[in-house]
């Protein structure tokens, strides 16, 4: 399959933002979390609502944010799959700036995760698929349903929960870097498999926090991006797509399609290769989710990556930085964790991020959606085209 | 106060048949008439090929505990810890269902463990497919 995509460095990253607080933020309804990020992005970039004229969000619609942030927008997109929502916001927004839909878009996240402020639902109801053929046996949410495909994916490859539980721990370390995350103190093997149990094989330690924050990204076409107060961060390459909104449907359990589709879109439009990629952010709502990141973006072989986070290779100091700013298990999770990602991704690309890689050149950063029932890639650079 | 009970289905005119079936002591599946696809969950046409020439036919209710997670937290109708499977019929579909007449722990619960449908009447119009160890 080959799709047309955008040439790379036509669009850059001109303003990003998170909120002004993160964690437990009970004074700020979720819309005014979207108004904050989108505010501090705005002045991060040097501009007002009226030099925005496109806007993307998920979790509120684009009417909504459009109308609290006082913008009359000539292009809008309320994609809203899940948590890499804003990675297809980045490549949409991409294609429309390269194509003159619009000069200036905003993406927005905001969401109330933990204090459930004017949070909005998204409940399927009896009469869907996943209502008629999942919601009578008993899942609750994410932790009971993410984690369907693990013993599977552990079985077929041999995986243990030893090294699963690495992939916590070696994120605390990325966390006890970053003055901003959650949970900053080291933990063991032994800490991550004596919590408590959710989900076997899912315990406490190896499933994300629940956070109040939000981000917000603002995008340009590069030949203007020269012009603003912060380095330009230019996308090189994008991917999207969906797979099935029943985990218990997914096609294998042990690689998510979704994941491969969008992975090699990402990276066959940037024109890059695996071995150029300096900084890697997999959102990691569970421990699983890097370990099949790694695997379907093609950084390594199928059943490989568990031993290679446990072998310290993503680990401060490896070869290959994997979340840095402790991901969705540390740093902070408000239920759409891939705003904090690109967030990540962009500081790093800026030299700005609180564990610094030194000389990263190009960052790749990728989303997943429900449970793997979507994906978004984005590819970035901060040299200049 | 009634006992709480699990999430209820509720079928539509595309899963209507699925329900029926299963009030019955069926596992009704489809199959393409087209490409031979047997598929899950219900609908009117063939997810494979598109094709609109499908036909609903009774499944042999064996399979092999594909995947699962023990859920310790309390869920309305259920008593924890209690497994969230997924078994994958020998007809090739697989479907989330609980794994029933077996202790709910990963010794007694092993991947790729015959299994075979139990049905569990939930009330006059809807009866669940749940899955047992086959015996012997």
């Amino acid at each position: 399959m080959t799709i047309r995509s955008i040439a790379p460095k036509s669009v850059a990253i001109v303003g990003a933002a998170e909120t002004t607080k993160l964690g437990v933020i009970p004074d700020m309804s979720q819309i005014q979390l979207h108004a904050d990020a989108a505010l501090n992005a705005m002045a991060d970039a040097g501009l007002k609502p009226s030099d925005i004229d496109g806007i993307a969000t998920a979790g509120e619609t684009p009417v909504t944010l459009a109308h609290y942030l006082g913008i009359t927008p000539n292009w809008v997109d309320g994609t809203a799959v899940g948590g890499c929502s804003f990675m297809i916001h980045v490549r949409h927004a991409t294609a429309a700036i390269a194509s003159g839909l619009c000069k200036t878009v905003l993406i927005t996240h905001g969401e109330s995760g933990c204090s459930g402020i004017g949070r909005t639902r998204n409940v399927p109801p009896p009469s869907s698929l996943s209502g008629q053929f999942e919601a009578p046996f008993g899942p609750m949410g994410p932790p009971t349903l993410f984690t369907m495909p693990v013993l599977r994916y552990m079985k077929t490859y041999g995986v243990t929960e030893e090294q699963l539980a690495m992939v916590a721990v070696v994120q605390r370390e990325w966390a006890s870097r970053n003055p901003r995350a959650t949970y900053k103190d080291p933990i063991t093997v032994d800490d991550v498999l004596g919590s408590r149990m959710i989900a076997y094989p899912f315990r406490l330690l190896l499933c994300c926090l629940v956070t109040d924050g939000g981000g917000a990204l603002i995008l340009t076409a590069a030949d203007r991006a020269k012009d603003f107060p912060t380095k330009p961060v230019y996308i090189l390459g994008t991917g999207e797509s969906v797979e099935t909104p029943m985990v218990s449907q997914m096609e294998d359990f042990t690689s998510s399609r979704a994941f491969r589709v969008s992975g090699a879109n990402a990276f066959a439009s940037s024109g890059i290769a695996h071995k150029d990629v300096d900084h890697l952010m997999i959102y990691d709502a569970f421990a699983h989710l890097p370990l099949f990141g790694l695997e379907d973006l093609g950084f390594l072989p199928r059943g490989e990556a568990a031993s290679f986070i446990a072998g310290r290779n993503t680990a401060p100091g490896g070869k290959l930085p994997l979340n840095t700013n402790g991901g969705g298990l540390s740093y902070m999770h408000s239920g759409m964790y891939g705003m904090y990602a690109l967030q990540e991704s962009v500081r790093q690309m800026r030299g700005i991020a609180p564990a610094q890689i030194p000389g990263a050149k190009i960052s790749v950063c990728h989303g997943v959606g429900g449970m793997f029932a979507a994906s978004g890639t984005v590819i970035m650079s901060n040299e200049a085209p | 106060m009634a006992e709480p009970k699990r999430a209820r289905p509720e079928p539509t005119p595309e899963t209507l048949h699925y329900w029926e079936g299963t009030r019955q002591g069926e596992l009704r599946l489809q199959r393409c008439d087209d490409c031979a696809k047997s598929y899950f969950p219900p609908r009117p046409f063939c997810p494979n090929c598109g094709s609109r020439r499908v036909s609903v036919f009774t499944a042999s209710g064996k399979g092999r505990l594909f995947s699962y997670v023990i859920h310790h937290r309390p869920v309305p109708g259920f008593t924890p810890p209690y497994a969230i499977a997924v078994v994958e019929l020998e007809e090739g579909p697989r479907l989330m269902t609980n794994i029933t007449g077996c202790p709910q722990t990963p010794e007694a619960l092993q991947l790729d463990m015959a299994l075979e449908v139990a049905f569990e009447k939930l009330d006059d119009e809807i009866t669940l497919p749940l899955f047992q160890p086959v015996k012997g």
